[in-house]
């Protein structure tokens, strides 16, 4: 891992707040390492601009090791920047070159209004949950013994698969209907896809959806786009499981 | 100050329960009437709200996140303990307990680290019925891995996700009940103090993030859930907002602080890069169940490998040195952290680490002999009894892939190096800590209806944590502990009636909060907050960090004092209380960090002796190993804040008793 440094010209989004409009600014960087994470380079760009005694670009991360979904960014137009299967924070800045310029901009969906700069609001996932995301079970402990139902392996593995959504909004942000059919598919496919909650099913994807067209997001059109930006690789087969649960439901 | 922990009477396997049936209650129809807060919505914190919604207590639950799903426990990857003995290997309640026990050498409760290992299979029992899609076996039944630390494969796991399938469980449970209307959520808010009334926890200070404003939010009982202060180094694994002000400023209001020197270091994280890291990332420690960690036997090639003239897979076999399976033949790879820890850092200070680095900190972990005997068995399983070298390679590398995938995804990521082909890197790094509010038995702090849960307590996991047992610790507490206790403590609560923000308590915890956040606005100072944060870290790092001494921890003492009246005088905090500013929100933990690490050390400096975590190079036998003084520190040291000078603090301790493991020395040869 031989460390390199490049200088870069970055132009970011900012906004003050939710009521205020936005521009892009331009900042130069020198000296990034090129073993620095993106957020790593934020950092830096911010402890310069601290230094300078201008107000630093306020952006959402926390885990800093792909989890938890808070990092967020179009970079150079594209969702968590240029490489596959990677949050914001796993990109590094071996991906650019000496001298580039890097376009930096918040979550861009009606249904994720901008906070501050690059900081959007994104509790409409929350409230999808909340509407039927979850198996009513009490949390007594007193529950069957964990072994008693088996699981297929492959289906166990797929609803893991599902499961893995961080949540992050890449795919709304990137889906040119602002569509969080993806998010919501996974959601809906990890318990369709497992024997716990089932007696729930059909409220659970007629609740999620119906909160989903609430919150404005837009439809799917099998466009595909947020499959190719999803940092966990979501698969869209989520969405077609939650089409047809979603009609059996309908139907029942 | 008398600090008694309320260990109930009678053998260790039924005092829980008699104690469960010894508690008060609150009736149903009294529930509605009584105010719960609930401070951080990780594992401890996402399953006590929701589990009291339940119940039908009105919640408020608070996070400083967008949203409570992305707690700092989604990220841990390995795994979670319980005592379920499904592979037949000799597991149950008492090994479990035993284990933990003998993991935290001899410094954790005997009576609250049993009800743990109790309430273990409930928690699988729990998260499977909602719908936690743990790995598989081919049968359809629960597969388990093990640890360091064990001789049993107890550990249940969602690939190296574990903590996000759990966490999205708890936060599922939680959401069910906020979609009820039974918890209200508070997301990017932070608590910035507590309210005592008559002595009692009332309320909190809570500021929002987006607005500034701060808000006035009283309840019957406060639940402190906000995890850790590993943040403390700078460089950690843990997510870079969290922090330690809510336990911090209970303490300042009363509440003991125990054992804040116990910090357990990860042996198993990527080295350091550069001077512009912002945090450490793990590698699972499941990885050792399935790599070999190693440095060269000869100097020279350790140099060779730095200078990048050698490839690690260009040492033969003979040249290598696996310094745990040659230092520890019983448990090899799979000793506790803390002893890995210290193995890497006796190779890497003897001039065997391989990073290419001003630290030259590292070893290889690597997986070449598992690829090929996993290859070799996959081939035998589709009956190819004489498989090609490349058969083997391919099948023992979908193997790892199925069980390591997403990490090594992530290595290659943050590294550029394939660890399919060549050894990981990696370094130990502070991860956890074990140390936090002393709390009793009912894990209530020494402010009467302030309960702590989680990380943020001091309570289950001594000196040293063992792998996949703080996932345990979270949702034990939050699902099958707090529950029984805080209702307890409610029944005496049921007419108290509604508190009012009005009182001149909230007042004065309102104006104290705003006072700070004026002064470090108006400080006009000249260094930004993290330039302050790493300096501490760093003093953290190299004088209380893996090995500690007397002379170090005077230093350290002294520098952090000295550092924290710069930090006041000289830090520059931009824009203004009114608006998201999250230079403002690190200044407000830094504050606390500062305080902390001060005492940290402090309880480093008293404790003489070595155990777990904590490492005194004073005490130490002829083999580097630990050296415990049961006979005069077998204790819990609690601290008793006395004001702005850390160097005042009090310390109070709690003897530990053990009348159900005898107490030896801990030894994994």
């Amino acid at each position: 891992m031989a460390t390199k440094y490049i200088n870069i010209t970055l132009k970011v989004w900012r906004q003050k707040d939710a009521q205020s409009k936005g521009q892009m600014e331009t900042y130069k960087l020198d000296k990034v390492s090129t073993d620095s994470s993106f957020l790593e380079m934020l950092d830096q760009l911010n402890e310069q601009l601290i230094n300078e005694r201008k107000a630093p670009i306020a952006f959402d991360h926390d885990c800093r090791e792909g989890i938890c979904g808070s990092c967020s960014l179009y970079i150079n137009g594209r969702a968590h920047g240029p490489d596959r299967f990677i949050t914001t924070c796993q990109l590094h800045m071996r991906s650019f070159k000496d001298g580039e310029t890097i376009y930096v901009e918040p979550w861009r969906s009606k249904a994720f209004p901008v906070i501050k700069d690059l900081v959007v609001d994104r509790s409409a996932f929350d409230r999808i949950q909340q509407a039927g995301g979850f198996v009513s079970v009490n949390t007594s402990g007193r529950t069957i013994d964990a072994n008693a139902t088996p699981i297929p392996k492959a289906d166990a593995d797929r609803a893991f698969e599902a499961a893995a959504c961080i949540g992050c909004g890449a795919c709304v942000a990137s889906c040119k209907n602002g569509s969080a059919m993806l998010f919501v598919g996974a959601k809906v496919s990890q318990y369709a896809l497992l024997p716990q909650g089932r007696v729930e099913a059909h409220d659970r994807v007629l609740n999620m959806v119906r909160q989903m067209d609430e919150e404005g997001f837009g439809n799917c059109t099998n466009t595909g786009a947020c499959e190719v930006e999803c940092p966990k690789g979501i698969s869209l087969e989520n969405i077609a499981r939650m089409n047809r649960e979603y009609l059996k439901a309908s139907l029942s | 100050m008398n600090l008694d922990s309320k260990i109930p009477q009678g053998d260790i396997a039924d005092k829980w329960t008699n104690h469960k049936n010894h508690l008060k209650l609150v009736a149903p129809n009294n529930r509605p009437k009584i105010d719960i807060i609930v401070v951080g919505t990780g594992l401890a914190g996402a399953s006590a709200a929701a589990s009291f919604g339940e119940m039908g207590y009105n919640v408020k639950a608070f996070c400083f996140q967008d949203s409570p799903r992305r707690a700092h426990s989604i990220a841990a990857q390995g795994g979670i303990n319980a005592a379920k003995n499904y592979q037949n290997d000799g597991d149950s309640t008492y090994r479990l307990f035993y284990d933990t026990i003998k993991g935290g050498d001899y410094r954790a409760r005997e009576a609250n680290v049993h009800r743990l290992a109790e309430v273990s299979a409930n928690i699988i029992d729990q998260c499977v019925a909602q719908g936690v899609p743990f790995a598989r076996d081919y049968g359809g039944l629960l597969d388990n891995r093990s640890f360091g630390g064990t001789q049993v494969q107890r550990t249940f796991y969602a690939a190296g996700q574990t903590g996000q399938q759990l966490l999205l469980g708890a936060y599922s449970a939680l959401s069910r009940q906020i979609g009820l209307g039974r918890v209200q959520m508070f997301n990017r808010h932070e608590m910035l103090d507590i309210v005592k009334v008559d002595g009692k926890a009332r309320g909190i200070i809570a500021r929002n993030l987006v607005t500034g404003e701060l808000e006035r939010h009283s309840a019957h009982a406060v639940i402190i859930a906000s995890g850790g202060y590993g943040n403390v180094y700078f460089l950690s694994t843990n997510a870079m907002g969290s922090n330690v002000t809510a336990s911090w400023k209970i303490h300042k209001k009363g509440a003991l602080f125990a054992n804040p020197c116990f910090v357990q270091i990860h042996p198993t994280c990527i080295p350091v890069h550069g001077t512009n890291q912002s945090k450490l990332t793990l590698m699972s420690e499941s990885l050792r169940n399935s790599g070999r960690i190693w440095v060269p036997k000869k100097k020279e090639d350790a140099e060779a490998i730095r200078a990048g003239k050698l490839k690690p897979t260009q040492i033969a076999e003979e040249d290598r040195d696996y310094f745990l399976e040659r230092r520890y033949p019983a448990f090899g790879n799979l000793v506790p952290r803390d002893v890995a820890s210290r193995a890497a850092k006796e190779r890497c200070d003897a001039g065997f680490g391989i990073e290419a680095n001003d630290t030259n900190e590292g070893v290889y972990l690597d997986f070449a002999s598992e690829i090929r005997s996993k290859g070799r068995q996959a081939a035998f399983a589709q009956g190819d009894h004489n498989p090609s070298e490349e058969t083997v390679l391919k099948l023992g590398k979908a193997w790892i892939e199925e069980k390591y995938g997403n990490l090594f995804q992530m290595y290659q990521k943050i590294t550029d190096e394939n660890p399919y082909e060549t050894p990981m890197k990696i370094y130990p790094a502070v991860h956890y800590t074990m140390g936090g509010v002393w709390v009793d038995y009912n894990l209530e702090s020494t402010i009467p209806g302030c309960f702590v849960a989680g990380e943020a307590n001091f309570s289950d996991h001594g000196a040293n944590r063992l792998g996949a047992s703080a996932l345990m610790q979270g949702l034990a507490d939050g699902y099958f502990v707090l529950p029984y206790t805080v209702s307890n403590y409610l029944a005496d609560e049921i007419r108290t009636g509604k508190i009012s923000t009005d009182l001149p308590e909230f007042a004065e915890a309102e104006n104290n909060v705003r006072s700070q956040i004026d002064r470090f606005l108006g400080n006009n100072g000249t260094r930004s907050v993290d330039y302050f944060h790493k300096r501490l870290g760093l003093i953290m790092w190299n004088k209380v960090g893996m090995a500690r001494n007397e002379k170090g921890l005077k230093e350290a003492i002294s520098e952090i004092a000295a550092l924290k009246a710069e930090f006041y005088k000289d830090v520059f905090v931009p824009g203004s209380a009114n608006e998201l500013n999250p230079e403002l929100e690190k200044a407000l933990r830094v504050a606390d960090f500062i305080d902390l690490g001060q005492l940290m050390a402090q309880d480093a400096l008293q404790r003489n002796e070595s155990c777990g975590g904590h490492f005194r190079e004073e005490y130490q036998d002829a083999e580097g190993e630990t050296l415990r003084d049961d006979e005069n520190f077998k204790f819990v040291a609690a601290w008793e804040y006395k004001g702005d000078d850390i160097s005042q603090e009090v310390l109070h301790k709690e003897e530990l008793k053990y009348e159900f493991i005898k107490i030896a020395a801990r030894n994994y040869k």
